[in-house]
């Protein structure tokens, strides 16, 4: 009984997956769906610029690669960050890049640009989602 | 697409003012809340960005 007011007071999942999709795909898209518009654009804006940076660094993309333990966590999880990117990621595969791992601050700070780019999107992801499920303004 | 070449303390300081912006945004509820905590945490990002640059330092010898 408790369950099934709980469901009928929360929005469902047509609620939500859109803004959280499109907040996937394009950083902020989900805000924007949402009619935050300032809160998107500036999500739009850093995100983006934080995965250009890290690409002009020329940082490495993470592939779900290794064999022992910690390889494994480091490039799946680095992997993730990365995906976690939407279009920035899937337009830099499709386009061709693929830079090796070098040595050198430059390209490193690259490479983790990159993946906290992806992060930070994934955090708008969840802020999407908590608007569009009414738990915040 | 150019290349970046960037010291450390640029790198790190454009790594903490998007940062900042983005948790400033994501976090709180109010447009006043989420404008102290983006610069709240830009303050932090610098001081240890500065702290930990000192001790490097002067661990180094």
């Amino acid at each position: 009984m408790a369950k099934e007011q709980t469901e009928k007071e929360s929005p469902g999942v047509r609620a939500w997956a859109p803004a959280v999709a499109l907040g996937w795909l394009v950083p902020g898209g989900g805000h924007l769906l949402l009619k935050k518009t300032g809160r998107g654009v500036l999500l739009l804006v850093a995100i983006t610029a934080m995965f250009l940076c890290g690409l002009m660094m020329r940082g490495t993309m993470f592939t779900p690669q290794g064999e022992d333990l910690l390889t494994v966590l480091i490039n799946w999880g680095g992997w993730v960050g990365d995906v976690c990117g939407g279009v920035l990621y899937l337009m830099t595969v499709w386009l061709g890049y693929a830079q090796p791992d070098v040595a050198g601050h430059v390209h490193d700070y690259g490479t983790k640009f990159l993946v906290t780019a992806g992060l930070l999107n994934l955090l708008a992801m969840v802020d999407a989602f908590e608007i569009a499920r009414g738990r915040k303004s | 697409m150019p290349k970046m070449n960037l010291s450390h303390f640029e790198a790190a300081f454009l790594f903490s003012l998007l940062v900042s912006v983005v948790l400033g945004v994501v976090t709180k509820n109010t447009d006043r809340e989420r404008l102290h905590y983006g610069v709240y945490t830009f303050v932090c990002f610098l001081l240890a960005l500065f702290g930990i640059g000192w001790l490097m330092y002067l661990g180094h010898g």
